[in-house]
This record gives C-alpha cells, structure tokens and sequence, in this order.
C-alpha cells in the first residue's frame, strides 16, 4: 500500500479546496437533437465532500450521464461551471482527467483484450511507473477478485466482472476523485452488492472521493450523501437518512384479510390524503401527506376489518414526495391548470390540451407534455383505470383453479453446448400476474421468446391457451400481446400512425380498428398526441404507447419483458397499476424484470439463475425463506442473493 | 494546456495505445481482411477477370458463295487470336444471331466477291459491329480492318508482289509495349486498394470505439489528441504498408507488370499517399461515430472517386471540364500517375515530384483538418 501511496498520492483536501471536492455551480447544459433543444440539465448547483460517496440519483433523462461528463471535462456547459478538485473541467480538462478515475455506463473495457491487457493499457496512458505495477496489479486483482480470470478476454467475463474490471481500470492509478457512471445497471444483485463493498473499502481505506450516478432508488440509500435529479433539475440533496426521516410517521402497512390486495390498492390509492399506495408481497404499502395520524376504517369504509400498522418509511417515498411537490409547485405556478374537482377518468388529458395550460412559450412540446403528465394523473388520480366490478376473494380464487393458461414442462433452449434454459417447469392461471426475476444473461428473455413463439424450444412442452406452441404458434401467437424491453416503436411515426399499423398488423380493420384506437387513445390518455412524433414522447409515455400497441388485439396473455427498466417511479407506478387493473379483467401477465422491488408487484415468481428456477412462489413465502434470526425483514434482494449464494455453494460441492 | 501536469510520459501513453491497436488487429480478423484479403481478392478479380483488351470476339462470317478466294479471306479469321468465327449461310441468320448476342459482329462476303476481287475497282465487303458498347465496337472494326489489312499483304506476297500503300506507318508502342490493359490496370487497382485500405481501416476502428464506449474511457485519461491521433495512424501505416507489400509483389510475380522504376521510390510515393488516405479515414471519424456510417462515408468519399476519378480507367482528359476540376482533390488520381509511371516508364521526376508535392499536400489539409474537427469531447 505504501509504494503506491507514494507514487499516486492524491492531493491533499484541505489544502485545496476547503474539504470539498467537486462543485457544480449554476450549471446548465442543453443539447441539439434534430431540431429540438433539449435542456439536460437546467441550473444545477451542488457540491461534493471529500472521502465520502455521493450519489447522484434519478431517473433516465434526468441528466446524470450529462453531469458526469461535463465533470470529466468530456462535455462544456453552455453556462455555469464544475470545479474538479479546485480545477475547472471545461477549461483545464487535461489537468482533471489526470487527477480522476472514470468508468463510463458500458465499463470501457477492450473486450478482445485479456483482463491483464486492459490492466496493461489503463496503466500506460494512467502513466503508473512500472515500479509500482506489480504491487498495484496484485491490489486490484485481489480486490475484484480477478486472479483466475487474468489470461481472460473481457468479452467473456460475466456482467458482473466486467463491471469490476471496469473499476479496476478506473482505479489503476489511484484517483482522488472516482466517478462512476450507472456502474450497476445489468448486473446481479450479488455482484452490485460486491461493487459497493469495494467503493466503501477505497472510501475508508484510501480517503477516495467517489461520485456514482443509479436509477435504483434502494441503492441510494447506500451513499453517504444523495443529490436528487429530475428532469434536468436538482430536487434535493442530503444525506439519505435524513431526507429519508422527513417522510416518517407517513408510511403504513395496511392488509384486508378476505380481500384482494389489488381491489384493496386500487380502494385507497384513491382515497383523500393518500400519497402512494404500492402492493407490497401480500399488503398494501401506504404513503400519507401528512404525517397525522389516519384512521383507515374512514378513510376506506368498504375494507371491512382493515388492519394498519406504521412502518419505517424508506428513500424512495421522499423521492416520490418530491418529485410530487415539485409537480404541485408548477401546477399552483401555472394557475389554470388546477382543478379541484376530479374529472371522469381519461377525459382531463384530452380537455386540457398541453398548449393551454399557461406554459411559457419557448418551451418543447414534448417537456411541457411530460410536466402536464405529472400533473395530472399523479396529482389527481393515482391509479388511472378503476377496476371495474371488484372480484371477491373467493371469485378469483376459483379462477385460478380453472385449468392453467400458461403450461411449461421441463422447458429446455440450448445453444451449442450452453444451456441457456435448463429444465424449467411452472404454469401460470388466468388472471394471474406471474413475474421472472434475475439478472442478465439468466434466461429470462429465452424463456420468455420461447413463451411467445419466437423462438423453438430445445426440449420440453409448452402449452400457451391450451395450444402447443410447436403445432399452433400462429393461433396462439393472436391471443398474447408483447412489450419488448426497446418497446418496438416506429419512432418515426406519430402516436395514431403506431397505434394504426399494430392494429393492422393483428388484422384489425374498419369500425373494429377505429373502435380499438379511439378505446387506446382515451384510456391511456394519449388523444391529446395522437400527432405527435412518438420519438419525441417521454419515457413513460413511450412505455405507455408500446403497452397500448401490445394491446390493441385484446390479448389473453401479456409478456411484458423488463418494462420498466429506466423510467420513473411515477410512471413505474402508473404502469403496474394498468396492469393490475387488467389482471383483474382476467387477462394473464407475465413480465420478467430485475427491479427487486417491482417483483413485489407479482402473484407469484420464479426466481432465476443461469438457466434453471432457483425457487417459486408468492413474494411474501420467498421472502420469509431467507428469515434469519439476524435479518428477520429480509427484503426480496435479501432473499435473491441468499438463494445465489445457496445455489453456487451447491455448485461447488457438486 | 499545462501537460506537465500530466502523470507518466507521452512515450509510455503512446507504447500502449500502440500495443493495444496491435493486439485488436492480431484478435480481430476485420482489419486482417481488410489490409491483407482484399487486396488479395481485388488483385485477382482485376488482374484476371477484368481486361479493356478485346479477345476471342465472336464473329459472324457469311460467305454467299464459298470458293477458294474467300476461303483464302475467311482463314485470316480463323487464325486471328482476336476472333471465334461462325458460319452462317444467310445475312439474315447471321443477323438473327446478333441480336441474340451470339456474335458481336458479322463480315459478309457476297455472292460477286472472287469476281469483283480481280477487277481494278476491288470487291466489296460489309461489316456489321454491334456498337452498344462503342468501346468494344471500336475495338472490333479495328481489328476487322487488321485483319483485312494483313490479307492485303499476304495476297500480295503470294502474288509476287509488294503491297502498294503509298504511306507507311511504322507503329511502336511505349511503356507498355504489348498493350495489355493489365499492365495499366494492376498500378492504378494498387491505388484503389490503399484507399480502401487506408480511409475504410481508420474510419471504421475509431468509430468502433465510439460505437463500443471505449473511446469515453480514453478521452478521460491523459491522453492528448495528439497522442490519439498518432495511436492510430501508426499501427495502420505499419499494416497498410504491409498490405502495400503484398500488392506490389502480387503485380510484380503473379500478374508480371514490370517495374521500370526503382523498388524505393515506389514505396516512398506509397507512404505519402498511405498517410492521406489514413488521415481521410480519421477525418470520417470525426463525423461519423458507427462504423456502419463510417464505412458508407469512406466507400463513396474515398473509394468510388478512386475508383471513377482517378484515371485508373477512365481518361481524366476526356472527362467534362468541371468532373476534372474535382478529379484534383481526388488523392488518388496523384498515387495513379506516379504509380503508372514508375511501373510502366521508370523514375521520370517530371512526373512524380509534382504528383508528391500535391499528395503532401493534400495529407496536410486533411490531417489538419482533423487536427481541427477531434477535440477530446463527446460533441
């Protein structure tokens, strides 16, 4: 350690910068894409401390990857500055990059180059004296546990090596600043936890600075100090704990025993006063205003024997809060937009059209769409579709004794000598929200293609709606819609035009196909951009459409493939509750996902790695698995690496 | 910019971007196919698939009334390496067969032509060439006439006499004396080659690495532009020379294109010219940041005008006026002149000193070009 001290000391804190060692001041950036101006990042002003780990935290377009680049000296702000270290990153950009370490979203890695020749390269252009590389090499090795893997090519390491070679090419000289742009996308839950391990071991051990930007809202609350971004402006910053406090005495466990929870969610998402109402497992996670207390029963008369219990709140309910107040400060801004009464369901949209709402000229359309989004069906009516005549208990119960809509058996996919899918068996009933959980490359898309029809099966049976995928995919394949990750839009082509050609493509014609779009148009209320370039839609209303597209047919079966990967928790939460409201019209979803959280959202799950099922059932039974005396409220996270854990033990003393 | 700030040495920067360039070319097969298996594959597909020379030209003989003069005529023909001849009893099958495009061309000999032949007017013979193709039509009458021309003579000697022409011309052919279009075409398709292989490897491994991500990482290094810069074109200097060896002794032993010329000057002008054709490949880039886009660039901005502009195969003297202002930007048109020289006329400085002043001039403005165009920035 200390010949590396001595060759890569990083400059001494105090004496540059008073204990600070990054400062945003006043910073705008906007770019040009076609003809639109986009503002990535609008006013931001924030600093960062000296040896601790400061996350940057928000959705996709929130403007992270912008900040992170303009600290790199990479991007010049159209106004304001960054001051790396007490240097300017715009104008002494050299000076900062050989003073910080960087690994971009992808890791930057050679992938036709060994790990020992990545190391090798990030070394010459670091200029580590080859007298130190040897102990350096060990260090890092040691610390990403890559020893074995020396001799490897990158291209061949799992998600999770990369990522830690990425991290070791970032450190290799030892930098007094490490930025880490969304260093934890894609990999397992097992490896993210490892990458933190070693960022707080370079906090603690070396005094490293590091700045990390996530879209996962419960890795936040694993930084020192948190910076909020939305849409290009800064909502907060502290330390998680603490922003995380403010929301205390809001949060409630609430559970109907005889009722079903998503009835139950939908009864008080509705309700006065109420914030966020989230199905959590087999309860109703509730966020209030205020922090007074509630009495349930009036606030929800007809859950008869409503049970509450005040739970701790968590990071993401101020994030929600926030980004709702920041909403609501707009909306009371721009004064004709406020409504106090609540319009019938999927009409305000529509009335409202997005260029009478006050909004300043100037402004892009599709900005000032997105603000009216949030304004409108966050504040008013939090859960878009009412279901329609709430099943009992009992009734969906008896469904689902019906015969299964979805029945694998077996199920095997090889590639050469690779199993991607190995044996995997499970059935799926009507009206039943079935999740697969796992990290890349565990097989879920190969399964899920295999489910579709898109792809043939190695070994194994597979019956979608009764019919044999293998003898019938054409039949089958009219009863189940899908939603690609990507979302398979034409970005090119505008709402009405995408909405047209999916109907025409699943033979949709005449009155049906007008009766089709004008049901898509006003219940996911895109009437008013039915014109608009879909290109130019925001996230969640991209994912809104190609949901819309999925559903133009009126399938039976929905395969939703990572749906919700990079978009808000707003708009996260206003999908699952269109999807809960059609798994209560009966309609059978299966998504894969690898949001822990969003795998709370499910009936029922399989949880997946390398191919096989590691284990199955509701979220609450998978959870209690992992119960220890030690860690008695396991999270779904808690219970995944536990059983990856279990599962590669396994593997070793076989 | 204060560089002294910078950890490490310029040397040790640039050692291991070079290294690292090295190892993707030995891993990866693309650059390998492109500096070594297309000029490989274009070299034997020109060198024998192509030719401007006419041979073995399918000709149509109609003889209406066979005797022992035409006979005598026809044989001029069947011996000439020039032609495949037909028979054909009729004009009209004949000219049947030429719209069939089973011949080019038809000669018809006439009933009258062993009368006709002895008197003092002469005998009349037609000649009908396909002329879709001019240049091939061109060809065709003139070898007819050739072959007319040296029955002439043989008829004449048989006789006893000495053919009678009262102006004499006595050809010779220089540089390439039996004009065989391979002999032009080998140097110039050399040309062709470094273009490709100089504009498509430089453009496509730098936007590979924009496509990749890895270039992020690089810019966040010390690295300066410069560096960057020379970490590319050196390794693909050092392989497209390589290329340039092959090129050069597969025109030499394979396709038997003298060299007249010294072997150095060759490679000197060739290294001029590889070094502009890098510095196009790395102005693409500074645009283009998918190697799909970066490979379409460099084919019509580079290629096709070293292929068309040249003077490679199409004369740039009968071409229009303004199509031979641009042919000036055109690189390769420089790289063609001296590469002809020196393999068909030897070291004529005339020719080359101008021609490298030119191409040096051209790797300057496109090397400054995007000295000035590459920031280490993402936009």
């Amino acid at each position: 350690m200390n010949a590396v001290n001595q060759v890569t000391a990083p400059p001494a804190p105090a004496s540059r910068d008073n204990g600070v060692a990054l400062v945003v001041s006043q910073l705008s950036k906007s770019f040009l894409i076609g003809k639109r101006r986009i503002q990535a990042l609008h006013d931001v002003s924030f600093s960062v401390r000296y040896g601790v780990v400061t996350g940057l935290v928000g959705p996709d377009a929130a403007g992270k990857t912008t900040l992170m680049r303009l600290a790199a000296g990479l991007l010049v702000p159209d106004s304001g500055a960054i001051s790396v270290l007490g240097m300017d990153a715009a104008t002494e950009s050299l000076a900062v990059q050989g003073t910080i370490g960087y690994m971009p979203q992808r890791f930057g890695l050679y992938e036709d180059l060994t790990v020992q020749e990545n190391l090798d390269l990030y070394a010459d252009l670091q200029g580590v004296p080859e007298a130190a590389r040897a102990e350096r090499y060990r260090e890092l090795m040691h610390m990403a546990g890559l020893k074995p893997f020396a001799r490897r090519l990158a291209g061949q390491l799992s998600g999770g090596m990369k990522q830690k070679l990425g991290l070791a090419c970032a450190l290799v000289r030892q930098p007094a600043l490490l930025l880490l742009d969304e260093p934890t996308v894609g990999v397992d839950p097992l490896s993210r936890r490892e990458l933190w391990d070693i960022v707080y071991r370079l906090v603690r051990e070396q005094g490293t600075s590091v700045l990390l930007t996530t879209a996962y809202l419960d890795e936040a609350e694993r930084c020192d100090d948190v910076v909020l971004l939305h849409e290009g402006r800064l909502l907060d910053r502290g330390a998680p704990a603490v922003l995380r406090e403010t929301m205390r005495g809001h949060t409630y466990r609430v559970t109907v025993a005889g009722m079903d929870k998503r009835v139950l969610q939908n009864r008080i998402a509705q309700a006065p006063g109420v914030m966020d109402a989230l199905i959590q497992g087999d309860h109703v996670r509730v966020v209030m205003e205020s922090d007074a207390p509630v009495d349930f029963a009036a606030l929800c008369p007809a859950a008869v024997g409503i049970e509450a219990a005040a739970v701790a709140p968590r990071f993401e309910d101020s994030f929600v809060a926030l980004i709702k107040a920041k909403t609501r400060g707009d909306e009371v801004s721009s004064a004709q937009m406020t409504t106090t009464t609540s319009p019938p369901l999927g009409r305000a949209t529509a009335e409202g059209s997005p260029q009478s709402g006050g909004v300043p000229a100037g402004v892009p359309l599709a900005a000032v769409v997105r603000e009216r989004v949030d304004t409108n069906q966050v504040q008013q009516r939090p859960n878009v579709p009412p279901l329609p005549n709430p099943l009992p208990a009992g009734e969906r119960g008896q469904d689902q004794s019906a015969r299964p809509v979805i029945e694998v058996h077996n199920l095997q996919r090889r590639f050469g000598s690779f199993y991607a899918v190995n044996n995997i068996s499970f059935t799926v009933s009507r009206g039943e929200v079935f999740g697969l959980l796992g990290a890349n490359g565990a097989g879920k898309s190969t399964t899920f293609r295999m489910l579709c029809g898109l792809l043939p099966p190695s070994g194994g049976t597979l019956r979608i709606a009764g019919a044999d995928l293998r003898h019938a995919a054409a039949a089958a394949r009219a009863r189940i819609g899908y939603m690609s990750q990507k979302f398979s839009l034409y970005e090119n082509l505008s709402v009405a035009e995408n909405l047209r050609f999916f109907s025409s493509a699943y033979d949709l014609s005449g009155a049906r196909r007008r009766q089709r779009m004008d049901w898509a148009l006003q219940e996911f209320e895109l009437a008013s951009m039915a014109e608009l370039t879909s290109g130019d839609l925001s996230l969640g209303y991209k994912q809104r459409l190609a949901l819309a597209c999925a559903l133009m047919h009126e399938p039976e079966i929905l395969f939703l493939d990572e749906p919700t990967s990079g978009v808000d928790p707003l708009a996260r939460r206003e999908f699952w509750s269109r999807i809960n409201a059609l798994a209560g019209q009966g309609v059978t979803v299966m998504v894969t996902t690898h949001f822990m959280e969003e795998a709370e959202y499910c009936d029922r799950l399989a949880i997946m790695a390398a191919g096989e099922i590691l284990t199955m059932g509701t979220p609450g039974s998978i959870k209690a698995q992992a119960r220890t005396a030690a860690q008695p409220e396991p999270t779904m996270e808690d219970a995944f690496v536990g059983l990856i854990l279990a599962h590669e033990q396994q593997g070793v003393a076989a | 910019m204060n560089s002294d700030m910078r950890p490490g040495s310029s040397r040790m920067r640039l050692r291991g971007l070079i290294r690292k360039e090295f190892l993707q070319i030995v891993r990866d097969p693309s650059s390998i196919a492109i500096a070594f298996l297309m000029p490989i594959f274009l070299l034997l597909l020109f060198g024998y698939g192509v030719s401007l020379d006419s041979e073995h030209i399918p000709l149509a003989l109609v003889v209406e009334q066979p005797n022992a003069d035409t006979a005598d005529f026809t044989a001029e023909f069947d011996q000439s390496k020039y032609f495949v001849t037909s028979y054909y009893a009729s004009t009209r099958e004949a000219e049947q067969a030429m719209m069939a495009g089973r011949v080019n061309a038809i000669v018809v000999l006439r009933r009258d032509f062993a009368r006709t032949l002895r008197r003092s007017d002469g005998a009349t013979i037609q000649l009908i060439v396909n002329g879709v193709d001019a240049n091939t039509g061109r060809i065709i009458s003139g070898y007819v006439q050739g072959a007319w021309g040296s029955w002439l003579a043989h008829a004449a000697q048989k006789r006893g006499e000495v053919l009678q022409v009262p102006v004499q011309m006595q050809q010779r052919v220089w540089f390439n004396s039996e004009l065989r279009s391979r002999n032009f075409l080998v140097p110039g398709l050399v040309a062709v080659i470094m273009t490709l292989i100089g504009a498509l490897l430089t453009a496509m491994v730098m936007s590979r690495e924009w496509e990749r991500g890895t270039m992020e990482a690089l810019l966040v290094t010390p690295l300066s532009m410069r560096e960057v810069i020379i970490g590319k074109l050196l390794p693909y200097f050092i392989l497209g020379m390589g290329g340039l060896v092959l090129a050069v002794g597969m025109s030499l032993f394979l396709f038997e294109v003298p060299l007249r010329g010294s072997l150095w000057v060759l490679f000197a002008a060739s290294a001029l010219f590889l070094v502009t054709a890098l510095s196009m490949g790395l102005l693409i880039s500074t645009v283009a940041r998918s190697q799909f886009v970066a490979g379409l660039i460099a084919l019509i901005a580079t290629f096709l005008p070293a292929f068309l502009l040249s003077g490679f195969i199409f004369d740039i003297g009968s071409m229009p006026t303004v199509v031979q202002v641009i042919t000036h930007i055109v690189a390769a048109r420089y790289y063609v002149a001296i590469l002809q020289t020196v393999f068909l006329a030897g070291n004529v400085w005339g020719v080359i000193l101008p021609n490298a002043l030119a191409l040096a001039v051209l790797a300057a403005v496109f090397l400054g070009l995007t000295w000035r165009n590459a920031h280490k920035r993402l936009e």
